[in-house]
């Protein structure tokens, strides 16, 4: 596991990185690189590798949403069910199981927020176990992926110095 | 105006021409900066704003706010230094003050003071400007730049009267473990050397921890400590450093502080109170980052044929290009705009190498082996 560790600090800051620039950052051999990005996909710990895009920044419309969704659980209904329902819309971008004063926190993404608010009230709300959503729509995106969306960095060091 | 001899002779840094050049061009990417490339961790900068808004912009204590002194007091002891706040601690403006302070309250006109080359490049004029005689001591590329007794024995050092120690080191990237510290302690211990460590870098190391040479047997009581909130927390602008050592020494640094800088900036001891009390994660954060630099720059140069011993502490490696490490630091600057800083400005233990700083973000620093392996293809 502690090639893996290493390997995955590298994948979490740069998914991107080849095997060889892995291998050289963690000093360990361009073959052991793969085996353990092969194990860590494998095992699932690994799901997938995909950029941050500021959609903002980009010509397309791009709605997302934050929907807080309550349920009632019941003998043969279970968070479980009511998640691999809910996971199993293109329009779910991604869901959680909360503490809390809701029980699912669920991200949206849809080209409208007519789109959106279609999903929410045709897909996901008439589940006969859902008892209520609240949308919250993203008004402006700060940070995604632990990365702050700004221009550029600004060193401001001087060149050279002792 | 007519100037003090004193000031007429200080040469100007070696480091000072490769700025002027670096900064005439606009394309450059920089591996000569001798600081971090992080800012200092959020908590540590609102804790220095939040000290502004409450108005806190006066004078502190001449040694520091004992808050602080407590907090580097507790700090330490995770590395078996042990040192009283009220009377074993003073905070300074930098690191670069309490080395000052403490070459003003150990030198006396004509002691000589040893310093291992290639080291910083303010210990020398330090110790002129107190009037002291400096001993260059060469360190060697096949001891990894470790100073050892028999360096030290053939540069008479047997007669220093002080010894500066500089670990994790600026600029090979040297560290030194315990055994080898044993080693030096012996050394002065025989020979009634005190000891100046500057240990600037000690939370940098990458594989084991710091060792520190005051935990030498017999020698807190000859050593003075010196360590800041600079390279550990990307604090550099804030200018705060702290020197730790015998109530006596730290006694005669204070009164030279006193009058000349009264206290260290208020505003940094906030930010460094808050530093110590909750960034451990940021720091560790940093370590790891420079980490996996470290080991990418040293496997590029070894993959180009690039001698260069592996860096154990700070952010430097120090690659041995061969020839004129002058000519060779220009012409990568001119042809590649590579800048990095060459060794003899380090004194002349350092000629031949190149001070490469890996303080710069992972895709910097791939572009700038890129092209130092172009530079190199291009030479043979």
């Amino acid at each position: 596991m502690n090639d893996e560790r290493e390997v995955l600090d590298v994948l979490t800051t740069n998914a991107r990185e080849s095997a060889a620039d892995i291998a050289a950052q963690t000093g360990l051999d361009e073959e052991a690189v793969e085996a353990a990005i092969a194990s860590l996909e494998r095992e699932g710990i690994v799901h997938g590798y995909q950029a941050v895009v500021d959609w903002d920044r980009t010509d397309e419309e791009k709605v997302r949403a934050v929907v807080e969704v309550n349920v009632e659980l019941d003998r043969e209904t279970g968070y479980e069910e009511i998640a691999d329902r809910i996971a199993k819309f293109p329009a779910t971008h991604a869901l959680h199981l909360v503490s809390g004063d809701y029980d699912f926190a669920v991200e949206v993404e849809g080209a409208s927020m007519q789109d959106v608010s279609r999903f929410i009230s045709e897909q996901v709300a008439p589940m006969p176990e859902v008892t209520q959503t609240v949308t919250h729509y993203i008004m402006e995106t700060y940070k995604d992926g632990g990365i702050r969306f700004e221009d550029g960095d600004d060193d401001d060091r001087l060149s050279v110095s002792p | 105006m007519r100037l003090s001899e004193r000031a007429r002779d200080l040469p100007e840094s070696g480091i000072r021409k490769f700025f002027e050049l670096a900064e005439a061009r606009d394309d450059v990417i920089s591996l000569g900066v001798g600081e971090p490339d992080f800012s200092a961790p959020w908590a540590a900068r609102t804790a220095a704003i939040d000290s502004l808004e409450r108005g806190r912009t006066s004078y502190t204590a001449n040694r520091g706010m004992l808050e602080l002194r407590e907090a580097i007091a507790d700090h330490h002891r995770r590395y078996d230094q042990v040192y009283d706040p009220e009377s074993e601690i003073v905070v300074t403006t930098g690191a670069s003050e309490a080395v000052d302070l403490a070459f003003r309250a150990l030198v006396d006109p004509g002691d000589t003071v040893a310093i291992h080359e290639p080291a910083y490049i303010s210990y020398g004029p330090g110790v002129d400007l107190a009037g002291g005689e400096r001993l260059p001591v060469r360190t060697r590329a096949e001891d990894d730049f470790v100073l050892t007794p028999e360096v030290l024995s053939e540069a008479g050092a047997e007669d220093a009267d002080l010894l500066v120690l500089c670990y994790p080191n600026n600029p090979t990237g040297a560290t030194m473990d315990a055994d080898e510290l044993a080693d030096v302690a012996a050394f002065c211990r025989e020979h009634d050397i005190r000891v100046i460590a500057d240990e600037i870098y000690a939370a940098l190391t990458y594989g084991s921890d710091h060792d520190s040479i005051a935990t030498q047997p017999g020698m807190r009581e000859r050593t003075v400590v010196i360590n800041g909130f600079s390279k550990a927390y990307a604090m550099t602008g804030l200018r705060l450093g702290y020197a730790m050592g015998p109530a006596e020494a730290i006694d005669a640094m204070n009164r030279i502080h006193q009058y000349t800088m009264l206290s260290a900036p208020t505003t940094a001891q906030y930010a460094a109170i808050e530093a110590l009390r909750s960034c451990d994660d940021e720091v560790t954060e940093m370590v790891k980052e420079y980490d996996r630099r470290r080991n990418y720059v040293h496997s590029r140069f070894r993959e180009m044929g690039l001698d260069c011993f592996e860096p154990k502490g700070a952010f430097y490696a120090f690659p041995q290009p061969g020839g004129d490490d002058e000519q060779f630091a220009e012409d990568l600057l001119e042809e590649q705009g590579v800048a990095v800083v060459p060794g003899s400005v380090f004194g002349e233990g350092g000629a031949g190498h190149l001070r490469v700083s890996y303080a710069t973000s992972m895709r910097e620093l791939k572009a700038a082996t890129d092209r130092i392996e172009a530079f190199l293809a291009d030479r043979d």
